[in-house]
C-alpha cells in the first residue's frame, strides 16, 4: 500500500515509476501483481475525441470607456453574457451566426464554438463584437475589437462533461443515410462507429472510482487541470460486468484548466455534417498505484471491455434503450464486428493515435517531477443513474 | 492532374490522346468550364514513349501537368487519425498504416477522387483543389 504523498515524494524526486495503461499490461503479465504494484507508481490514461459539453469562460478587462456587454460574438459565435459585465462563455456547440444549420440537410456546419476554442488556443487574432444596453457606470453600447489570448484576464477552459466512461457503437438500421455526432452512418448497418481509447482510457482503468474522484489532477490538452465535479449525466450505477466494467455509457468528469499552458494540436474544432460542430480534447489522467488492487484495474484489455450496439435510426432518437449486442473494443480496433450474423466495418471517432501520444506525454512529465497527483476530495458518486426528461403538461393553479 | 488556364477547354484533347498516343484514359474527375480555369485527373495506361508524347502534346495548349499528384489532398498535420474515414474509403487509399497506434496513412495512387473523405472528415483534413 503506497499513499498519495509518497507517491508525489518519489515525482518530485524524480524517481517514480510510470507506466502507460498500454505498456503496464504486459509489465503485470510478465512480473505478477505484487511485486508490479509494489514498484510502479503511476499508470497514465488517456483519451481524445470530441468531447461536447466543452466550453471556457473568457474575461476581457475593461475597455475605454466601460461596457457591460449583454450581447457578444467571437468570430460571429454567440457567447454568453449573462454573467458579468466582461465575463463570457464561449460553449463547444454554438454555431456561428447565420449559419444555415440543416436548412439545405445535412448542414455542413464548418465553424462554431469548438473553432473558436481551437483558433484562441492557437494564438489567432479573433474578433469581439459586444453590445449592450448602456448604465451610468458602463456607457458604452457598441464595442468591435480585436484580441488573442495573451490579451484577455483569463481564458480558463470548463467542461462539465467529458471523459465518458464507456460509448456506444453506432449503427442504421433504416434504408437513408445518418448524419449524426457519431458520423456518418450508412443504411442498413452498413458501418458501425464507436468513440473510446478502450484499455486506455481513464474511467476504464478505474471503473470503480477508486483514485479518480473531485479534486483529482488531469492533463487537459496540455495544461494541468483536475476534476471539478462529477460530469453531468454521471451515472455510475448501470449495468456492469463481472470485473466491475460499466456496459454503457456510465461515469463523466467535469474537468478545468487555464487555455493559455494548453497545446493546440490536442483542442481542435469538429464538424459533423448534418448534426452542428463541437470541440475534440486530449486528456490525461494518471491513476496512483495505490494498492495490488488499483494496479490490477488498470490492466484491462481491450477484450475485457464492451460496448453497447446501439441503432440510431430509431432506438436512440425515440429513446426506446434498445441495445442490439454488445461487442469488445478488441473487436472494434480489428475493423469489422458481427451483428446479427453480418460483418459490419468499423470505423473511430476517437483518436487512438493521440491518445497513446498524451499518455506518453503525461507519463514524461510525471518522471521529470514536473506533474505531481492531487488526492480527490470526494468521490465519485457510484450508485447514480440516468433520468430521463418527463414531458408533462402544464399544471393549472 | 491537367490543369487548364482559361480558353484551352474547347480542344478535344481526350480524343486525341486516344486516337494519336494510342493511351487508355480513365478519367476521375472532371470539372472543365468554357471561359473558366478547368482541372482534369486522369489515369492514362499505355507505353512509356506514348505517354511522353502525350504530355509533350498536352503541354502545347499551355496546359499544367501535375504526374504525381492528385486533386485531392490529406493533410496529416490536420488529421486526427481517428479512423472515421475507413469505412468511406472505397479503395482503402485511406488506410490503417500502424495497427498499434491505429495511424492513417493516405496511398495517393488508390485514390479514385470519390470525395468521401471530403464529406466525412470532422478535421477538414481531406480537401479538393477543385
Amino acid at each position: 500500500m503506497k499513499t498519495y504523498a509518497e507517491i508525489n515524494k518519489r515525482i518530485e524526486a524524480g524517481k517514480a515509476v510510470v507506466m502507460t495503461a498500454e505498456e503496464i499490461i504486459g509489465y503485470v503479465e510478465q512480473h505478477g501483481l505484487e511485486p508490479a504494484a509494489q514498484e510502479v507508481d503511476v499508470v497514465t490514461t488517456a483519451t481524445f475525441g470530441p468531447m461536447c459539453s466543452s466550453g471556457c469562460v473568457l474575461n476581457f478587462g475593461h475597455s475605454t470607456p466601460k461596457i457591460r456587454m449583454s450581447e457578444a460574438w467571437i468570430q460571429d459565435v454567440l457567447v454568453y453574457t449573462g454573467l458579468a459585465a466582461v465575463d463570457v462563455y464561449l460553449g463547444a456547440t454554438q454555431l456561428r451566426h447565420g449559419d444555415p444549420a440543416n436548412m439545405y440537410h445535412p448542414g455542413e456546419f464548418r465553424y462554431g464554438g469548438g473553432h473558436v476554442i481551437e483558433d484562441l488556443v492557437a494564438g489567432k487574432t479573433l474578433q469581439l463584437f459586444a453590445l449592450s444596453y448602456g448604465t451610468d457606470e458602463y456607457p458604452l453600447r457598441e464595442l468591435r475589437t480585436y484580441f488573442t489570448i495573451q490579451d484577455l484576464n483569463q481564458a480558463i477552459m470548463l467542461n462539465p462533461r467529458n471523459c465518458y466512461q464507456n460509448y456506444n457503437v453506432a449503427v442504421n438500421d433504416s434504408d437513408r443515410t445518418l448524419y449524426t455526432y457519431m458520423g456518418v452512418l450508412e443504411p442498413n448497418r452498413k458501418n458501425a462507429n464507436y468513440c473510446s481509447a478502450g484499455q486506455l482510457s481513464p474511467l476504464l482503468n478505474d471503473p470503480l472510482y477508486e483514485t479518480i474522484g473531485v479534486g483529482s489532477k488531469v492533463w487537459l490538452a496540455g495544461a494541468q487541470g483536475h476534476v471539478y465535479a462529477e460530469g453531468t449525466q454521471h451515472a455510475g450505477g448501470g449495468p456492469r460486468t463481472e470485473r466491475g466494467l460499466p456496459t454503457g455509457g456510465a461515469g463523466t468528469l467535469a474537468l478545468t484548466a487555464d487555455m493559455k499552458q494548453m497545446r493546440p494540436e490536442f483542442v481542435r474544432g469538429v464538424t459533423f455534417r448534418g448534426y452542428g460542430v463541437s470541440l475534440a480534447i486530449g486528456i490525461g489522467v494518471p491513476i496512483p498505484i495505490l494498492s495490488p488492487d488499483v494496479l490490477k484495474r488498470t490492466c484491462v484489455k481491450d477484450r475485457d471491455i464492451l460496448a453497447p450496439v446501439v441503432d440510431y435510426s430509431n432506438d436512440y432518437p425515440q429513446n426506446t434503450g434498445r441495445v442490439i449486442c454488445h461487442v469488445n473494443y478488441e473487436q472494434l480496433r480489428g475493423g469489422e464486428i458481427e451483428v446479427d450474423g453480418k460483418q459490419v466495418q468499423v470505423g473511430s471517432i476517437s483518436s487512438y493515435k493521440k491518445a497513446h501520444e498524451i499518455a506518453e506525454l503525461l507519463a514524461d512529465e510525471i518522471r521529470r517531477g514536473e506533474f505531481l497527483l492531487a488526492e480527490p476530495h470526494a468521490p465519485l458518486p457510484p450508485d447514480r443513474t440516468m433520468k430521463p426528461l418527463p414531458r408533462r403538461p402544464e399544471q393549472k393553479p | 492532374m491537367f490543369f487548364f488556364p482559361k480558353c484551352e477547354c474547347e480542344k478535344p484533347i481526350i480524343y486525341h490522346l486516344v486516337k494519336d498516343h494510342n493511351l487508355k484514359v480513365n478519367v476521375f474527375r472532371a470539372k472543365v468550364t468554357p471561359e473558366e480555369e478547368g482541372y482534369l485527373v486522369l489515369d492514362l495506361t499505355g507505353t512509356e514513349q506514348d505517354i511522353e508524347r502525350a504530355v509533350d502534346f498536352v503541354k502545347t495548349f499551355n496546359v499544367t501537368v501535375n504526374a504525381a499528384g492528385k486533386g485531392l489532398t490529406w493533410d496529416p498535420e490536420r488529421c486526427t487519425h481517428c479512423g472515421h474515414c475507413l469505412t468511406h474509403c472505397p479503395t482503402h487509399a485511406l488506410y490503417i498504416a500502424d495497427p498499434a497506434t491505429r495511424e492513417i496513412a493516405f496511398d495517393e495512387v488508390k485514390c479514385i477522387e470519390c470525395l468521401a473523405c471530403i464529406r466525412v472528415c470532422t478535421f477538414n483534413a481531406c480537401a479538393s483543389a477543385f
